[in-house]
């Protein structure tokens, strides 16, 4: 076995594209649940429909590629809009059981049958990114050290960091803002922020589309750095996995969902490349073949539990900004 | 609180946390070390599949190649019969298709098939069962009873139909109504929106396969799951759940916490049992009857009767004995039910035992229809979710109701709407009725915003 391999390895996960993905995603979570206080277990769905739209406009439809963006971001205003109308009034409990269901609602829809021609049923769609590689200016594999990224690789993930460092100064900067401290007053006592005149709807609705709009990020990177959209990649486990990073990092603070996703991910790469090192070495019974893939889901799991129990305000955060009291 | 204490508190907590959760982990390996060990399956394959078993007067045929094709007739997949007669053809997305037995592979001394050509529709993530009956040459062939979406042949909406998918709804909404009044109990006396609660139906349906694999017969084991269930469920409350009370941990953080208790069970179960769907041997597949338009299979029946008599015998319990009424007290005001002298902590775990047993008993009834495998509760969640939502979070009839509903529209639905698309239908219906009437069909007025 090569130890080596298997940090090195964790290491490019730690940068990749996976946590590019999912940390783009808790970027915008963050502006939902940890400035804002909105339980929002409907990310996914953002990531999906602005994945589907550029998909679906390049590769179903011949649009150009700039195009598929801007219907990609349309589709996400329009789902910020449908979802946080009806829903922002519930209590937190309802929100999450609403956002969730309505996330799930655009994963069957884009895996239908019915829709296959549009959207590609269970297959998803490829053929679409060909014009973002075509500026690809890497030409062979980026070396970094013991790291190393093919030249496609190298492309998305540069791009996906420049747009993690765009986003961490959107939020930075918008939360030390008035409007940013509206919210923060929202997330600790939102009676308080409406018996000051501040509509807290209106700021709830705005702090769903700034989030949903950083998630159609993760959707874009998503899309382009595996070059294919598939409808279950945005299952609810996406959103529980965002949130598991966010926390992990720590909620309101900049740095948490770039800590949290970064040790998600190497952690998450270096336990698969632990286990399958063990494989002959542990009788079958206690570690088959697929079994490590499950084993590393565990303990996400059981991460996400000890976090919340035990460290609520994860590894950067502070407790007494942590919106966990039922209201 | 000032430090010292606390963190005492907190260390006690730990150890007693890691020694029962330890000891449950432990006593579930020794329970389900009876399973063979996980085989190779990708978690993430699609779901959907056609299955049955050819029998000809009771013994298993073999050999026998069955084509799926969809309407247009683009072949999808194919595959032979097995030494025990099943075949199971994967398909890529829930639709309709077409499924052929080629009749020159069947084996001479089979005389024939009522039809060779069976159109069926196959619901989101449904191993649909299909009955080609063999040695009855022409006469009618049929889909044998199969999941929530079973309904046989497309079309328009005839008599016929309505009635089978409401028979159909009504029983899918019974089973699920187990599930949604122990979701809802827990809900009242602890206040916990608990997303675990899939995985206690999860829980009885595999540990419900792991007993008749030991050689039980099916009734048995059944009653045993149950039981097992109901342990699960004090084990959970004991290990996890009161001591989060105990610290005053907001609803909020329980929340997520239940999240991440599904996360980690779901993916134990995964670890257990692989990724396979199983089912109960002597359910595999039954052949329907016909009860005036309507087919179903034997064992919807008896799923169907069985649900209703535990349903009765819960709400009477909950309203006629002392400790339902306590239960009911808890749910209605908790400070004031334990000062009337009422113990909560008792009934809390009351509840939690008996919610985890109605789940694993609904456990056991879906996966007679749609099989065993490790995502059986997560996929009923959202379901079990829509039905207590609709009826009334926290409230004894609004949950039954509530559960009825959905399992009624979900089949009703597919009338006019793809089948595949008949969850996101209910879960739209859900974000509907809560805009109107957020406090469900049958709950009290109170601030849910």
């Amino acid at each position: 076995m090569d130890w080596g391999l298997v940090f090195s390895n964790a290491l490019e996960a730690a940068i990749g594209a996976d946590m590019v993905i999912y940390c783009l995603a808790a970027i915008g979570l963050n502006v939902h649940f940890g400035y804002a206080g909105l339980l929002n277990f409907g990310q996914a769905a953002f990531v999906a429909v602005a994945a589907y739209g550029l998909a679906t406009m390049v590769a179903t439809f011949g649009a150009p590629f700039w195009v598929g963006i801007s219907v990609g971001l349309v589709a996400v205003v329009v789902l910020a809009l449908l979802l946080g109308i009806p829903t922002l009034r519930l209590r937190a409990d309802y929100l999450a059981i609403v956002t969730l269901a309505a996330a799930e609602i655009v994963r069957l829809t884009f895996r239908s049958v019915t829709l296959r021609d549009t959207f590609g049923g269970s297959d998803g769609l490829q053929d679409f990114a060909s014009s973002f590689y075509s500026i690809n200016p890497f030409s062979s594999d980026l070396l970094l050290g013991p790291i190393s990224f093919s030249e496609r690789q190298a492309w998305a993930i540069l791009i996906g960091w420049v747009l993690i460092v765009l986003a961490s100064v959107l939020v930075w900067l918008l939360m030390r803002s008035p409007w940013g401290r509206v919210l923060k007053g929202i997330r600790e006592d939102e009676d308080a922020v409406r018996s000051l005149g501040k509509n807290v709807y209106s700021y709830k609705l705005q702090a769903l589309l700034v989030g949903g709009l950083i998630g159609a990020l993760a959707g874009y990177m998503y899309a382009l750095s595996q070059a294919a959209v598939q409808p279950d990649y945005t299952s609810p486990d996406f959103t529980f996995f965002a949130y598991t990073i966010l926390i992990l990092g720590g909620a309101a603070r900049v740095f948490g969902p770039i800590l949290g996703a970064a040790i998600f991910w190497g952690l998450l790469s270096l336990s698969d490349g632990v286990l399958r090192a063990l494989e002959g070495d542990l009788p079958t019974w206690l570690l088959g073949p697929t079994d490590a893939g499950a084993i590393r889901f565990m303990v996400v799991g059981l991460a996400l539990m000890l976090l919340m129990i035990f460290r609520p305000q994860g590894i950067l955060g502070d407790r007494k900004e942590i919106a966990l009291d039922a209201r | 609180m000032d430090g010292a204490p606390s963190r005492r508190k907190q260390a006690r907590l730990v150890r007693r946390l890691t020694r029962v959760l330890l000891g449950a982990v432990l006593a579930l390996a020794v329970v389900l070390l009876g399973l063979s060990p996980a085989t190779a399956q990708d978690a993430e394959q699609s779901a959907e599949s056609v299955r049955g078993v050819l029998r000809f007067e009771g013994e298993p045929v073999a050999g026998v190649t069955i084509t799926v094709q969809t309407p247009d007739g683009e072949e999808v997949g194919s595959a032979e019969s097995d030494a025990e007669g099943t075949w199971l053809v994967p398909v890529p997305a829930a639709g309709t298709y077409v499924v052929v037995l080629d009749p020159d592979t069947l084996p001479d001394d089979v005389p024939g098939v009522a039809a060779e050509e069976i159109t069926t529709e196959v619901g989101n993530t449904q191993s649909k069962s299909v009955l080609f009956r063999l040695g009855e040459e022409g006469g009618g062939g049929g889909a044998g009873g199969g999941g929530s979406g079973g309904s046989t042949g497309a079309g328009g909406i005839t008599f016929d139909r309505v009635a089978q998918l409401t028979v159909e709804g009504l029983r899918f909404g019974i089973v699920l109504a187990l599930a949604a009044l122990g979701l809802s109990m827990i809900f009242g006396t602890t206040g916990l929106t608990n997303f675990a609660h899939g995985e206690l139906i999860t829980f009885g349906a595999i540990a419900a396969y792991v007993i008749t694999g030991a050689g039980l017969p099916f009734l048995l084991a059944a009653v045993l799951a149950v039981v097992a269930s109901g342990a699960f469920g004090w084990a959970q409350d004991t290990a996890l759940w009161r001591p989060l009370r105990r610290r005053r941990t907001g609803l909020i953080a329980m929340m997520i916490v239940s999240i991440g208790l599904a996360i980690f069970l779901r993916y134990f179960f995964l670890y257990l049992f692989g990724g396979e769907r199983r089912p109960y041997q002597e359910f595999a597949v039954q052949a329907g009857i016909e009860l005036g338009p309507v087919t179903l299979a034997a064992r919807d029946i008896w799923s169907m009767g069985i649900a209703v008599l535990v349903l009765a015998g819960t709400v009477l319990a909950l309203s006629r004995t002392r400790l339902g009424k306590a239960t009911r007290a808890v749910s209605d005001n908790p400070a004031l039910a334990s000062a009337t002298g009422i113990d909560v902590d008792k009934v809390i775990r009351v509840v939690w035992i008996g919610g985890a047993a109605l789940a694993g008993l609904s456990g056991i009834l879906i996966a007679l229809s749609q099989q065993v495998d490790f995502q059986i509760g997560f996929r009923s969640l959202l379901l079990v979710f829509a039905a207590v939502v609709l009826g009334g979070l926290g409230t004894i009839a609004g949950s039954i109701v509530g559960a009825v509903l959905v399992g009624l529209f979900l089949q009703l639905s597919t009338l006019v709407i793809p089948i595949e698309l008949q969850n996101a239908g209910v879960l739209a219906l859900l974000i509907v009725v809560l805009l109107i009437r957020p406090q469900g069909i049958l709950g009290r007025r109170e601030r849910v915003g």
